[in-house]
């Protein structure tokens, strides 16, 4: 059986396909070995089941399940029908049918999935055969319901990179030129004392002492003060994230923080105003005084200029993404696709999203005026917003390191609440705290690259592959909810980064059409016309659907590098031998070794 | 040819193309700028000849910036009559449709270009009297009803000297040499034969000179009803399954006519359905595809949304866009003509049978579908001369009725449909999916849309061969050079310059690799895929049957008047289709081979390149596919130089001249609308949704929400 499973898994099935790059992923699969294993991957059990595939009708086979994944082998198919999914990618597990029900494959499991499918089994009636398959899943898909470890904890893989060395934050604000004469680093919130969610290491303005910063902190939701996300290295402008003033129904003020504003206005020598991105709809904000929120009032602010950038809340985005799943899943909507899709507003939100990113980093940089970036508590709407302005304008972001970096900065470090909002190993899939904000980020990532497809060093394998791991709780990246719980749970020791798997692999990751270009601003168009559904992620297991990967165009541009190389290699060798043979009389102006360094340099 | 401008002249002077006058002009016209929907513009005159509207820049400095692509007949600023769509007069504020007759003058007149330029012209500083003249001169030329004879077309092929060179690889089909070559080309001679029974268009004025039937219908078949009812030989398929398309009989009053027409089309199936030939399938177009008015209500809807008057248009139309696109209903006719594609290349390639396109007069979808079959099927049909040849076989010779359908002498907007541009969207969404396998780039698609309004070609500007023929020597007695001698739109050479040229040419095009001599013996390999398809075969014994019992169920379906499908009928396998469609996409592609175009609902798209192209807030700089076409011109063109360099070696010498790739020089800061949009135009600014907001009615109590619920102010006391 093991045998013949090696040749068989290079088939075209759709299931396979998502195997296969696992596998190539370093997945080790002994030759001897039913399934892939990780190392510190255990298998746990195994059974007979029928794959009830949404495509090809029921599939018989036997799944595995380990203490990583779920893995699935057809026993009669021709390709051999593959699934690979870790359990991390589980939002609910459901049991279909009971013990006295009729019809054919009517009880087994119903699995749904936070990657945009679900997955049905079938089983036997007989004798609760079903009962330990769920428990098992149960309890190896929802650690953290069972008081038991993230696999990402017993994974002991191992790469030739670091990942965790990518981002240190005193070298990124360094690479920015910071601290300078305007802007200095502080360690006032070292131990979390300041805010709990915010990281160890902040930049703040010079004239602000710690003292302001903490009465600052009092007046700002969650104590998310107003710092430093990125400053522009000709104009001085910076764009700021905080979370909203907490002016409440009687419309309080705070003399600090109005200070601290001002000082953040001035550090740029600017005169012009502050522009405060309120991310919420306006309505929002103001409902939000009913709770103590608000916004900065004119009154209060008057050297600032306020606007609102209609972006709505992770419930209205929770409920556009399950939309968007019931026309693609599993099957994509044929007679009406485009008024189905608009119904769903997913591309409207990026749309919004993205337009809100143009207007922040429009300001920055010819507006040449500072900008703070707020939402509720900064750390949904806010995160997308400073970290697509800082994608748009500075190049830096667009390599993939550089993109980790902006990932580990905006999002992990600043408390993006990942293990809220994808609910890691937590079996409570209604919790109203999920929201697909950090796909809608990476959606918006895809979308400018798909605008822009020369500008990103990274190809779309790397989104599809970060998303995957978001999910995957393979890394521990994206576990838990700020730098202090973390550190807590001592993750930079215990687990692995994603990133030691993609940089041990870049050129899998890499745009072959990459052409670097310093400081230029890159503004996608945030337009229907231009705004596309990311097909090959969210219809990616329609096998109807799928696209050719790598594409056309990308391959054709491989081979023409092969045969560059290959002639350059040619020619070198033509040359030495004439050369030779002419010895002295030949002196040409290029000579093949300039000439190999200069084509070279591209790489 | 070329006029170029004397220094000392002052005036600035229209750039006339042999055979143009000018009939009327008006100076200190305002052109705006499309660009911001401010009042930016240029002064200039506006002129009317009776070729083209051009506006003619008083700021001639201008002209610096030479494009990279340029149109050497058509400029910027001009607009030939055939392109002007609509023409609107402002008054007070309000746009009015001019039309024949005008009472009052316009302050601005708005030009529509069926391009899908549009250009915004103010008139308050000019003279009265201009005004009156050139708004009426406009209108008059462009919009009202027009003697073929008065087409530019002849006026030009009198006075140009004719140039035309022979170089031209497009098989034309006027002779019958050419009809032979091409049965022998897809071995279809066997069972098929050219006729000459048309010479002197005794048969009809609509079929062409010569034509292809199956060997053994008579030559008093073709006679009888004017080539009706006679099924005519398109293509054959490398298993010798043949696409026949047939002129259908119209609805007959009278019974005894319509018996002897059964009785005939009767004859005509027994004859063809016998050994040798294949299993015969129908499909009766106008029954299983929308009609010639719901194409060209859609085109009419969808065009509509391309032809923004400004940025707030543009934004506004912008929230609700996919429901706009979908309700024109074109994207999902481009679907169904696809859809039919694919079932007519299972039936030729699957099971076998030789399928028989019918309509009314078998020149309008049947063109659609039979060159879409083809495209699909036949390499050769996606190399540039293959496709240019087909267009010839199946469109210009074929005897579609392009005059009428493009309305160019505005005789009758009943018979106006673009058909024609079905064909080219159609095709355009298999380049953009298999952009490998096609010789030719999307620009090529575009240029050939915009050359259907350029009235020197005759290419698009006759309804039929017979049409054509006539007039190229009716008159011809008064014109001292003989017979007109009209240019085909095939040159290039004559709309663009080599530079221009080599952006029709898709550098991702690799040549289908010919059998070289180390690897003669090998088998060729064309057809791979289809050899790798599981053959649901031909089961010849019982499908014989179901011809026959068929047979008088079609044949008085075929006098009378609707029909269902034949193609796909009832007793097929529903999901044969579905079958052939998904084995055949589970498999890595051969460019070289069968084609089969994606057809669910994400896959569908709008042609950017033809319909944005013009509009500024839907500009990418340095984006969009050029940037990825440019990086890959760039890397040809050094492995090109490397590949001099390497013969150089070789043979220590010069080599000669090689094939040209444009250069595209600082290709990052390029504009996604490149080739048709300049670089200097390009504005820093990002382009901003004016309007955003759209009300998430359905989901009112989710936005009232707040993420998280925490009362803040309880963290205050």
């Amino acid at each position: 059986m093991a045998s013949s499973s090696t040749p068989k898994y290079n088939s075209n099935s759709l299931e396979s396909s998502s195997s296969k790059w696992t596998l190539k992923d370093g997945t080790n699969w002994e030759q001897n070995e039913e399934i892939p294993r990780l190392p510190g991957e255990t298998r746990v059990t195994d059974k007979d089941v029928i794959y009830m595939c949404p495509f090809n009708g029921p599939v018989k086979g036997r799944v595995y399940i380990t203490n990583y994944r779920l893995y699935l082998r057809s026993v009669e198919n021709d390709p051999v029908v593959i699934l690979n999914v870790p359990l991390g990618v589980i939002s609910r597990i459901e049991k279909m049918g009971g013990a006295s029900s009729r019809g054919e494959n009517s009880y087994g499991l119903d699995i749904t999935c936070k990657d945009m499918r679900n997955l049905r089994f079938a089983l036997k009636q007989e004798g609760h055969s079903r009962r330990d398959i769920f428990e098992v899943l149960t309890k190896y898909a929802f650690p953290q319901s069972h008081n038991s470890l993230f696999f990402a904890f017993v994974n002991e893989e191992k790469f030739s990179v670091n990942g965790w060395m990518v981002y240190n934050p005193m070298s990124e604000y360094r690479r920015q030129g910071l601290p300078n004469e305007r802007w200095r680093v502080t360690f006032i919130n070292e131990r979390y004392g300041l805010c709990d969610t915010y990281p160890s290491l902040l930049v703040v303005p010079y004239n602000a002492t710690d003292d302001d910063l903490k009465k600052v902190a009092a007046f700002r939701s969650r104590n998310r003060i107003p710092v430093l996300s990125w400053i522009h290295p000709e104009t001085q402008a910076v764009i700021m994230r905080c979370s909203q003033p907490l002016v409440g129904m009687g419309g309080k003020r705070n003399k600090d923080d109005e200070r601290y504003l001002d000082i953040i206005r001035e550090a740029n020598g600017q005169i012009s105003k502050l522009t405060i991105y309120d991310a919420r709809p306006n309505v929002n904000a103001v409902a939000n005084k009913a709770t103590g929120g608000g916004y900065e009032g004119e009154d209060a602010y008057p050297n600032a200029e306020l606007f609102f950038l209609d972006i709505h809340n992770i419930h209205v985005m929770r409920e556009s993404l399950k939309k968007l799943k019931d026309i693609v899943y599993p099957n994509v909507e044929e007679s009406h696709w485009l008024s189905s899709l608009e119904s769903t507003h997913w591309l409207e939100h990026i749309k919004l999203v993205l337009t809100g990113a143009i207007q922040v980093a429009d300001k920055v940089s010819s507006g040449r005026s500072s900008v703070l970036v707020h939402c509720s508590d900064g750390w949904d709407r806010t995160a997308q917003l400073t970290s697509l302005a800082m994608l748009m304008l500075d190049s830096y972001y667009r390599t993939i390191e550089g993109f980790e970096v902006l990932v580990q900065k905006e999002w992990i470090s600043f408390g993006h609440k990942f293990a809220s909002r994808i609910g890691h190993g937590d079996k409570n899939h209604a919790d109203a705290d999920r929201s697909p904000i950090f796909l809608q980020f990476i959606d918006c990532v895809w979308q400018m690259s798909k605008q822009f497809p020369t500008a990103f060093e990274f190809n779309e394998q790397f989104l599809i592959t970060i998303l995957d791991h978001l999910y995957s709780c393979r890394f521990g990246t994206f576990l838990y909810n700020s730098e202090f719980l973390r550190e807590k749970e001592k993750v930079t020791e215990k687990t692995l980064s994603l990133w030691s798997l993609i940089n041990s692999e870049k050129s899998k990751y890499t745009n072959p059409f990459y052409s670097k270009e310093v400081n230029r601003a890159l503004y996608p168009v945030a337009s229907m016309r231009h705004l596309e559904l990311w097909v090959n992620y969210y219809i990616r297991w329609n096998p109807r659907i799928r696209q050719q990967q790598p594409s056309p165009v990308e391959q054709r541009y491989m081979e023409l590098l092969a045969l560059r190389d290959d002639y350059i290699r040619r020619l070198e060798e033509l040359q030495i031998t004439n050369n030779s043979k002419i010895s002295n009389s030949s002196t040409s102006s290029t000579s093949p070794s300039q000439m190999v360094s200069h084509v070279q340099t591209h790489f | 040819e070329i006029h170029i401008k004397e220094p000392i002249e002052k005036e600035v002077n229209p750039h006339l193309l042999p055979g143009e006058l000018l009939l009327c002009e008006a100076s200190t016209v305002y052109k705006y700028m499309q660009e911001d929907g401010s009042n930016r513009g240029t002064y200039g005159k506006l002129v009317c000849t009776n070729f083209k509207i051009s506006f003619l820049d008083d700021d001639s400095a201008s002209d610096d910036n030479e494009p990279q692509f340029k149109n050497k007949i058509v400029g910027e600023n001009d607009i030939t009559l055939q392109c002007v769509d609509q023409i609107y007069g402002v008054y007070d504020e309000k746009k009015k449709l001019l039309t024949g007759q005008l009472r009052k003058y316009p302050e601005k007149l708005i030009i529509y270009c069926k391009d899908l330029r549009v250009f915004n012209f103010c008139l308050r500083y000019t003279k009265e009297e201009e005004v009156k003249r050139i708004v009426s001169g406009i209108v008059h030329h462009s919009q009202t009803p027009k003697l073929l004879k008065r087409l530019f077309l002849f006026s030009y092929a009198s006075a140009a000297p004719n140039n035309t060179d022979g170089r031209n690889q497009t098989v034309m089909f006027e002779t019958l040499e050419d009809w032979r070559d091409e049965l022998e080309r897809t071995k279809g001679n066997v069972k098929y034969k050219a006729v000459t029974t048309n010479e002197g268009y005794r048969v009809s004025e609509k079929l062409p000179l010569y034509f292809v039937v199956p060997i053994c219908i008579s030559e008093e078949s073709i006679l009888k009803y004017e080539g009706r009812g006679i099924p005519i030989w398109c293509w054959s398929c490398h298993n010798g399954a043949a696409l026949l398309k047939m002129s259908a009989f119209p609805k007959e009053q009278d019974d005894s006519t319509s018996q002897m027409q059964k009785a005939f089309l009767d004859g005509i199936y027994k004859t063809i359905s016998k050994p040798p030939y294949e299993l015969l399938k129908m499909d009766d177009l106008s029954s299983s595809l929308p009609s010639l008015q719901d194409i060209q209500t859609a085109y009419t809807r969808f065009k509509q949304l391309f032809l923004i008057d400004n940025s707030t248009d543009f934004w506004a139309t912008d929230v609700k866009w996919f429901s706009l696109l979908e309700s024109t209903n074109w994207l999902e006719i481009i679907r169904r003509v696809l859809k039919k594609a694919i079932e007519v290349a299972e039936c030729l390639e699957i099971q076998h049978t030789n399928v028989l396109l019918i309509e009314e007069t078998a020149t309008d979808l049947c063109c659609v579908i039979s060159s879409l079959v083809q495209v699909m099927m036949d390499s050769y049909s996606r190399t540039k001369s293959g496709f240019q040849s087909l267009i010839q076989k199946e469109w210009v010779i074929g005897g579609h009725c392009f005059l009428d359908r493009c309305n160019h002498l505005h005789k009758s907007e009943k018979e106006e449909a673009p058909v024609f541009l079905l064909l080219l969207n159609c095709v355009w969404q298999l380049v953009q999916q298999y952009p490998p396998a096609f010789e030719f780039t999307e620009t090529y698609l575009t240029v050939l849309s915009d050359s259907l309004y350029v009235p020197i070609f005759s290419t698009f500007f006759f309804n039929s061969q017979h049409q054509r023929d006539t007039n190229k020597s009716g008159e011809s007695l008064k014109t001292q050079s003989g017979p007109f001698r009209f240019l085909t739109v095939w040159d290039w050479s004559v709309q663009f310059d080599p530079k221009a040229q080599a952006f029709l040419n898709n550098p991702l095009y690799a040549e289908k690799p010919k059998p070289d001599r180390s690897q003669r013996k090998t088998a060729r390999f064309k057809h791979q895929r289809q050899l790798s398809l599981p053959l649901t075969q031909t089961k010849p014994s019982t499908k014989r049957g179901f011809f026959r019992e068929e047979t008088d169920h079609l044949i008085k379906n075929i006098l009378g008047k609707r029909i269902g499908k034949f193609i796909n009928s009832s007793d097929e396998p529903p999901n044969s289709l579905r079958e052939f469609y998904d084995s055949w996409h589970s498999k890595p592609v051969d460019y070289h081979g069968l084609l089969l175009p994606r057809i669910d609902g994400p896959e569908i798209k709008v042609w950017a390149q033809r319909y944005l192209r013009w509009i500024p807030e839907a500009q990418l700089h340095g984006g969009g596919t050029i940037a990825t076409a440019a990086k890959i011109l760039d890397l040809m063109e050094e492995v090109q130089s490397l590949q001099v360099k390497m013969d150089e070696e070789r043979s220590q010498a010069v080599s000669g001249d090689i094939h040209s790739v444009p250069m595209l020089r600082n290709s990052a800061r390029l504009s996604s609308l490149f080739p048709f949009a300049l670089l200097q135009r390009q504005s820093v600014k990002p382009a901003l949704p004016t309007s955003t907001w759209k009300d998430l009615e359905d989901e009112d109590d989710l936005v009232k929400r707040d993420d998280e619920f925490v009362d803040l102010s309880g963290d205050m006391l």
